[in-house]
Parts: structure tokens; C-alpha cells; sequence
């Protein structure tokens, strides 16, 4: 169950910003670290059949979100909180803007012309309005990772795709490139595969493993949040097995959040759900009891498999 | 690059206060991400893409200079002539002491060789784009096509050779009183020249017309060669008309080709038989000579050239109009 | 009336049979008559070539390539006119690809959709279909007399860059539609900017595309002889361009780039309207060389393309 206080305050985070000691400020101050992390919105989950909770920080709200393209709101007042380092699922039928929200993160909308964000998606733990006016989107997606439905390497070798991002922030020392180049592939469980092959061109893989590389080529940054587009819908069932438990381990390093049309797929990776219908949240709880004992009937209806 | 890493990484201002711990192992590094060289990238981008926008920007001012020199030049060479005699006179003798400025022999000449041209080209190039685009298997289209688009690229003087020397001699043969310059073995070879052109773009037209369509005439046992002509040739229609008008454009603005074998000589007369200039003949003729900058002469090259320029203008925009309709048909 | 004739007679199975079989005649004679046109445009080609080459056969020497222009058709030779050729196209080449690559990346990952950008592509499609004369008159105009360049190697390069601007324009834009979206957002997802984008995505996949636009953009150029006429090249030349190469500091000189000059397809031209016969194989040996240089680089263009269609394979 959620704990429905914690989460009205998340939601009030935003809203009363003045109220809430800036991260910032907090963390100049040697004391203040706890202060600040105690200030900052939380969000409980409970982790056995016994129901016993815990509470965890929030790492990213979102406040009554809004999203057009031009003159369409296809976002219609969107209001979650994220958890820190937990994995947070989006489901609903297609359509139903799920894959609008999750690029609303990176802000990956504002490639196209037209389009329009309202409302807020706070970052945590230093308040920076993801989708707020004179935030750079390029400085957001240097800090939030993306994986896409279908994978997409670069044709360059293995090494220059996870490479990539580190270059772009002006990493040059061969040793130091050659570390995390190796780390990311040893986080997205593809090390032992490739390792003998780094300078190969990435195309030579296997639809599963060029998934894990682009895994691999957005962990390297250290990203804050991970978001996963879909990320199993064009692999074969092993292959999907081995992301869904990649996806699980990262749990522990990022914050990950996920669309998937696969409903088992978000009851077996994911620590909160989100249903979403028209643009719009019906429900969001804990994935357990979205998926055991949903509260809304539409819920209900989509997920036993009454709704297409 | 080498600036951006030179970059204050000394004293990175952190968009993120540097509390987070690194998320893959226990490491101290943490990617640099510092506000400057986010702005130095930035800035670097606002720079490239003016110069970017700069090199587009040329296409435009070499049509306004085109569209500039033709009226300037053309307007001083108006102040000698008037606007009827140009359009009505039917002589074109600037460099002549009894000088007559008519155009239209020098359009009698063009249209002639390009009627010439068409009728070659057309016939040819669609029956090709049919083979190719119906009939031919993908292998044999693959190495077809860029073979046939050889010869849209041969160079036009070397086809003004040919036309010369081995086309009117072979003519000459057929119709025996028929002179060394001649529009007709002109226009044969430029049809043959536009050839690829006109394949190239028909069958691109065919190509579109969507599969279904096809396979409803199929479901009706017809041919391929009934599908081709009732189905595919009809639904591709104005794609077709427009690699026509397209061809029309290139056979009218033709220069080597005609200078060399139909004669450089206005000749007021649509008999292909016969030798005449070209508007681009015309202006081959006098830019070979010495004629001063500013004088008539210099002058009335322009105003053939703006001739050839609406001529040509007035084929391409219908053309690329059609082109335009077609795909948002399919 | 018998029973069977109670079907309407197109219906007659023995009626339908012998229709098919007479449409399937036409459709065979169809392929026929596509081959033979099609093999005959091909055969011209080549005997086109062949022809050249037999007519030029006495001319090809050492001393050909070696020999300026002369009154003796024996000794004329085209030292002038390939040195001049190959100059003309480094001017095109330097200032046509840059610009048309950077115009192209600017239409594809920059331009916004709007009325400007609209005009710039309409712009594009009309340069490609203005005769070349026309080009010749707008050099002739502006670049001999307005800049005062002259009728130097200078005005005739930027004459054919102009000339071929669209070609280059137009085969990057096609490279450059070909790289997945995909693969853009991959980079942007990341954090790049565009630029970063382009450069180190964009523009390394597509340059087998834009590689054989260049390559097809200055075979065209290498042939044009009609603009290069129009702004009064000298077809008869018995001197070289100054060196570009100099053998005191900074042993490179761009005095060349104001001289006057001959090119190929001039000096083809040339003989080829000369009455005397004796040089029409001179004009062969030219046009043979020419027609040989074009193939080669349209053959180098077509395989460049394949090569790069093999090695990425989205």
C-alpha cells in the first residue's frame, strides 16, 4: 500500500518549492546532508507478503503534467512520484501516451518542432524542473539515460559505442575510457561475450546483445535515471529473459523506469506500476497490488486482458 | 575538441551537487559535466549551423544572380530593341550590318530539335522504364540502370561528335540530299542523350504505383503486359507526363550537341532536315568570337538566354509540379 | 443453338484459352522488344567508345599528351587542355563539395519547416534544371566582369561549382536520409548536440553517398564544355598555368588560378569544328580520353555505392 501521506507530499514538493530547503544549499553544509535527504519527499513500499513497509527517497516527481503537440494535449495532468533506485513500470494500451511520457524526461520531444511541456517533472535530489523553461534539454539527457524499443548501435566497433557519451564529455585519457568502457559492459552482463572483440563492429551482434549494448553505451555515463523504451518488443524470448534480469540487477544502481506492453513483464521487473489510459494516470501503486488487486475497474479490465 | 577539453574541468561547476555516488562500482570518477563546456558545445553548434544555413543560402543568390544578370543585360539590349520586333521579326541577324533582331528563328530551331529529341526519347524511355520496372528481374535492373545512366553521362561535345561524324554520314545514306549540318541528327542524339533521363524518372513512377493495385489486375488473370499498360501506365500518369516535360527541358537547353551538328546558322523553318540555330547554338556562336563587353551583341546573348531560361523555367515548374501531385497521390 | 453455346461466347473455355495464349504471345513479344531497345541503347554506347577510340588510334602517343595545340594536326596534342582540365576541377571540386555538403546537412538536420527553408529547397530543384549555358551567362556576367576575375581558371571552377552545386546537394541529402533516425536519437539520447549528431554519426555513415555525389557531380563538370565557352576560354593555348608548386618559400602559388586557360571538351570542341579531317581524329583521340575519364568515375562512383550499401546494412 502506499503510503498516502508521503506521496501528498510528493506531489506538494513542487508546488511549495520555496518551502523546501534547496539540495544545493543543504549539501554545502557538512551536517546538513541527512536534513536534506529528510526533507526531500518519500514514497513507501512494502516489501513482503507481511506488508511490512519501508520508505523510500523519491527521485523524481511529476507534477500535473501536461504535453501537447501543437494544438493536441496528449499528456492530460500526470501526477507520480519516482522512486530511487526502484523500478517503476508504465502500462496501458498503445496509444495511450506512455512512450509520450517517458521521453518527457529526457526531453526528447524537443526534437520535433511544436510541442509543448506543462507542469513539472522535479528532479531530485537538487529540484531542477526537468520540462521547466531555460532547462537545457541537452544538459537533461546528459544526466538521464535512454534504451529504445528497437536497439539502436552505432555502426562503430563495440568500444566506440559505449565509448560514445564519455567522449561527448570531453573524456580523452585512453585508461580512463578503457575502465568504464569496461565497467558499463560488465553492468549490462555483456563483458564475457565481448571482451575479445571490443573493435567489432557493433552490428555483428545479436538483436539481444546489441540491446545490452545500448544498455551498456547509456550506463556508462552514470545516468540518474534510466529509461527503457519498450526495450524487449523487437527480441526473441532468451533474449528478453536476459534484459528483464539485467533490468532487475540495475535496480540497485539506478533508477529505472520502463514502458512495456507486456504486462507480465512489468509485474516481473517492477517495484511501481502506472496505468495509463487517454493521456491520462488511472492508477499508480505499488506493482503487487496493481496487478493482484487493482482499485480501479479499467485497471482491472486491462490487465486481465478484458481491454485489447 | 582540443578547447573543449581544455574547459575549466579544474573547477567544474556541477549542475548536480556532487553528492551522488557513482551508480556502477565504487570508482571516483564521475563524468564531467560542467556547465561551460555545455556552453562551449552549445555556442559551437549556434556558430556551425549559421554556416551551414550560409552554404544554403547560396543555392538561392546564384538564382537570384542568374535571374539578376539575364534581366540587366537583357534590359540594356531592350533599349536597342523593341519588344515586338524581338517576339516577331522572324530574322536573327544581331552581328549582320543589316541587323534583325527576331527570336523566333533561334525557337524555331530549339523547338524543332526538341520535338526531334521527344520523339526518340519518349517512346524509348518508356518502354525501357516498363521492361525495367515490370518485367526485369531485380538483378537485371540492378545492373542495368547504372550501365543506361552511362549515357547520361557522356559528355555532350563527344556527343556532338557522334552526331557529326556517324550519325548524319549513316542519314545521308536515307535521305540523300541531306545537308552536313542538320537539326535532325541533332535531335536524334539528344533524344538518345535524355534517354536514361526519361527511364530513370518514368520508372521511378511506375515503381510507386502501389502493389495492390497491380495484384487486382493479376486476381483478373491479366498479363504482365496488360497490367503494365492498363494499370500501371494509367496510375502512373502524371509521373510519366512529368519525366516527359523534364526531358523537354533538357533537350531545349542543349548547347554542344547542336552547335556543332545542326549549324550555327537562324534559319527560320521547322523542317528537321534542314541546318538552323539554337538559342544555345546562338550564344556558343558569339561567345566564340571577339564581341566587346557592352556591346549589342554581348548584349543580345543575354536576352536569347533569358528566352531559354523562361523557356526552360516554364517546363520544369509544370514538371516538378506533377511530380509534386504524383506522390501525394501514392 | 446447341446447349453449350447457352454461355455468352467470351465464357467458351476453347474461346478463353486461345485468348490467353495470344495475350501470353504479346506479353513474351513484349520482353523481346524491351531487351532488344534496351541492349541497342547499350550497344550505342559502346560503339560510341570503340568508335572513338579507332577513329583517335593514330593520334594516341606519348607526344599527344605531351604537345600544345598546333596548326599540324600530327602534332597537336592536349598538354594544355588536361592541365587546365585538372586545375579547373580542384577549383570545382574545393568549392562545390564543402558548400554542398554543408547546404545539404543544413536542409536535412538543421532547417526548420518553414517558408524559408522551403524557398532554399525550391531553389535546389530549379538550379538542377537550368540549362548549363545559362550558368555560362551568369559567369560571363558576374564573375568575368563584375568580380573581374577574368577568363581564368578561377571564374571557369566556380562556374562548374555552381554547375554541379545541386548535383552534390542532392546525393548528401539522400546519404543523409538514409541513416536511421534511430541511430540519431541513440546520440541525442546521450546527450550530443546536433552537431555532435552530425558530425561523428551522420555525416561517417553517409559518406559513401556523398562521396559518389562528388565523384558524379565533377564527372558532369569534367565534360561541360558550353559554360566554359560562354565566359571565352582560349581553345588555342601554347602555355602552361603558372606552377602551383614553387621551389622557394611557401612553395605553393595561387597565381595559376589567373590565368587563362584551355580544358578538354574545348579543345574537342575545336577540332571537332575544324573543315580539315586530319584533325577529326585528333577530336577522337580527345573525346576518347574524355569519354574514358567519365566512365572511370562514374564506374568508381556506381562502385563506392555498392561497396558502402555492403558494409552498413541497417
Amino acid at each position: 500500500m502506499l503510503d498516502s501521506s508521503t506521496l501528498a507530499r510528493a506531489q506538494s514538493a513542487g508546488q511549495s518549492r520555496e518551502e523546501q530547503p534547496l539540495a544545493n544549499e543543504q549539501s554545502t553544509s557538512a551536517v546538513a546532508d541527512d536534513e536534506a535527504r529528510a526533507a526531500g519527499p518519500r514514497i513507501s513500499i512494502s516489501v513482503d507478503e507481511t506488508r511490512k513497509s519501508r520508505t523510500l527517497k523519491v527521485k523524481a516527481a511529476v507534477e500535473n503534467l501536461n504535453f501537447y503537440y501543437g494544438q493536441h494535449r496528449a499528456l492530460k495532468n500526470l501526477s507520480i512520484p519516482i522512486a530511487d533506485k526502484q523500478v517503476t513500470a508504465l502500462i496501458g494500451p498503445s496509444g495511450c501516451g506512455k512512450s509520450t511520457f517517458l521521453r518527457c524526461f529526457n526531453r526528447m520531444h524537443d526534437l520535433q518542432p511544436g510541442t509543448r511541456y506543462e507542469g513539472s517533472i522535479t528532479l531530485y535530489p537538487d529540484n531542477l524542473n526537468l520540462v521547466g523553461p531555460g532547462i537545457d534539454p541537452i544538459e537533461v539527457r546528459m544526466r538521464i539515460g535512454m534504451v529504445f524499443q528497437k536497439p539502436n548501435p552505432f555502426p562503430k566497433s563495440i568500444f566506440e559505442n559505449v565509448a560514445y557519451g564519455l567522449r561527448l564529455r570531453g573524456v580523452r585519457n585512453r585508461a580512463t575510457l578503457a575502465e568504464e568502457v569496461e565497467k558499463a559492459l560488465r553492468g549490462a552482463a555483456l563483458w564475457d561475450e565481448v571482451k575479445d572483440r571490443l573493435q567489432d563492429s557493433a552490428l555483428a551482434l545479436s538483436g539481444g546483445q546489441m540491446q545490452r549494448l545500448c544498455i551498456a553505451r547509456a550506463l556508462a555515463t552514470k545516468p540518474e535515471i534510466l529509461l527503457f523504451d519498450e526495450p524487449t518488443s523487437a527480441l526473441d524470448p532468451i533474449a528478453t529473459a536476459k534484459i528483464e534480469e539485467l533490468i532487475s540487477t540495475l535496480r540497485d544502481q539506478v533508477t529505472v523506469l520502463i514502458v512495456t506492453h507486456n504486462m507480465q513483464q512489468a509485474a516481473r521487473v517492477s517495484d511501481y506500476t502506472a496505468f495509463m489510459y487517454l493521456g491520462e494516470i488511472i492508477e499508480f501503486d505499488e506493482a503487487a497490488k496493481i496487478f493482484t488487486n487493482p482499485s480501479k475497474k479499467a485497471t482491472e479490465d486491462y490487465i486481465t486482458g478484458r481491454y485489447g | 575538441m582540443r578547447a573543449r577539453e581544455a574547459r575549466p574541468r579544474a573547477a567544474p561547476r556541477y549542475v548536480s551537487e556532487p553528492k551522488k555516488p557513482s551508480l556502477l562500482s565504487d570508482t571516483d570518477f564521475t563524468p564531467v559535466l560542467s556547465r561551460s563546456a555545455l556552453r562551449y558545445r552549445k555556442m559551437r553548434d549556434r556558430v556551425i549551423e549559421l554556416l551551414l544555413l550560409a552554404a544554403g543560402l547560396i543555392a538561392v543568390f546564384t538564382t537570384l544572380a542568374i535571374v539578376a544578370i539575364l534581366l540587366i543585360e537583357s534590359s540594356a539590349f531592350f533599349k536597342h530593341v523593341s519588344i515586338v520586333e524581338f517576339l516577331t521579326d522572324t530574322m536573327w541577324t544581331p552581328l549582320f550590318a543589316d541587323a534583325h533582331y527576331g527570336i523566333l528563328p533561334l525557337v524555331a530551331g530549339t523547338l524543332t530539335t526538341t520535338v526531334v529529341a521527344l520523339l526518340v526519347a519518349v517512346p524509348i524511355g518508356t518502354l525501357i522504364a516498363i521492361y525495367l520496372s515490370e518485367f526485369a528481374p531485380t538483378k537485371v535492373r540492378e545492373t542495368v540502370k547504372p550501365i543506361l545512366e552511362l549515357l547520361g553521362a557522356v559528355p555532350t561535345v563527344v556527343y556532338g561528335y557522334f552526331a557529326l561524324t556517324m550519325v548524319t554520314p549513316a542519314l545521308q545514306r536515307l535521305i540523300p540530299d541531306l545537308p552536313g549540318f542538320n537539326m535532325l541528327s541533332a535531335g536524334l542524339v539528344i533524344g538518345l542523350m535524355i534517354v536514361p533521363y526519361v527511364s530513370s524518372l518514368s520508372e521511378d513512377a511506375m515503381r510507386s504505383v502501389p502493389r495492390y493495385m497491380r495484384e487486382g489486375s493479376y486476381a483478373m488473370g491479366a498479363t504482365r503486359l496488360q497490367t503494365a499498360l492498363h494499370v500501371v501506365v494509367p496510375g502512373a500518369f502524371s509521373g510519366l507526363a512529368a519525366a516527359f516535360i523534364l526531358g523537354i527541358s533538357r533537350a531545349v537547353g542543349e548547347t554542344m550537341v547542336v552547335a556543332i551538328a545542326a549549324g550555327m546558322q537562324p534559319n527560320f523553318t521547322f523542317d528537321p532536315r534542314e541546318p538552323a540555330a539554337t538559342i544555345t547554338a546562338y550564344i556558343v556562336q558569339v561567345s566564340l568570337g571577339d564581341l566587346p563587353h557592352g556591346s549589342i551583341g554581348y548584349q543580345s546573348i543575354f536576352a536569347a538566354g533569358l528566352v531559354l531560361m523562361l523557356m526552360t523555367l516554364v517546363f520544369n515548374v509544370i514538371g516538378y509540379s506533377l511530380t509534386r501531385r504524383f506522390r501525394e497521390a501514392y | 443453338m446447341s446447349g453449350t453455346s447457352m454461355t455468352a461466347p467470351y465464357l467458351d473455355p476453347k474461346h478463353v484459352r486461345e485468348g490467353l495464349s495470344r495475350r501470353k504471345l504479346l506479353d513474351q513479344v513484349f520482353v523481346i522488344v524491351g531487351l532488344i531497345v534496351m541492349l541497342a541503347c547499350l550497344a550505342i554506347l559502346a560503339v560510341l567508345f570503340i568508335d572513338l577510340v579507332i577513329d583517335g588510334s593514330e593520334r594516341f602517343s606519348w607526344d599527344f599528351f605531351t604537345n600544345f595545340a598546333s596548326r599540324r594536326a600530327e602534332r597537336a596534342g592536349i598538354l594544355a587542355a588536361w592541365v587546365g582540365t585538372s586545375l579547373i576541377m580542384i577549383v570545382t571540386a574545393l568549392c562545390a563539395v564543402p558548400v554542398g555538403v554543408a547546404a545539404a546537412i543544413y536542409l536535412e538536420e538543421y532547417a526548420p519547416k518553414n517558408w524559408f527553408t522551403a524557398i532554399i529547397e525550391i531553389n535546389v530543384t530549379n538550379l538542377a534544371g537550368v540549362p548549363s549555358i545559362v550558368y555560362g551567362l551568369l559567369a560571363l556576367g558576374l564573375f568575368v566582369y563584375q568580380f573581374n576575375l577574368g577568363q581564368s581558371i578561377a571564374a571557369a571552377g566556380l562556374t562548374l561549382a555552381l554547375l554541379i552545386l545541386p548535383i552534390v546537394i542532392v546525393a548528401t541529402r539522400e546519404a543523409i536520409r538514409a541513416v536511421p533516425n534511430a541511430i540519431r536519437e541513440a546520440a541525442y539520447g546521450l546527450g550530443a548536440t546536433r552537431w555532435e549528431v552530425t558530425k561523428d554519426h551522420v555525416l561517417p555513415y553517409s559518406t559513401g553517398g556523398i562521396l559518389t555525389g562528388m565523384i558524379l557531380g565533377l564527372s558532369r563538370a569534367i565534360g561541360e564544355t558550353a559554360p566554359i565557352i560562354t565566359i571565352g576560354a582560349l581553345s588555342f593555348i601554347a602555355f602552361l598555368p603558372e606552377s602551383p608548386f614553387k621551389s622557394e618559400f611557401p612553395f605553393i602559388s595561387f597565381g595559376w588560378l589567373d590565368d587563362p586557360f584551355t580544358a578538354m571538351p574545348i579543345q574537342m570542341f575545336n577540332w571537332v569544328s575544324r573543315p580539315d579531317p586530319a584533325f577529326q581524329a585528333n577530336a577522337a583521340a580527345a573525346g576518347a580520353i574524355l569519354l574514358g575519364m567519365t566512365l572511370l568515375m562514374n564506374g568508381v562512383a556506381i562502385w563506392i555505392r555498392y561497396r558502402f550499401r555492403k558494409k552498413i546494412n541497417w
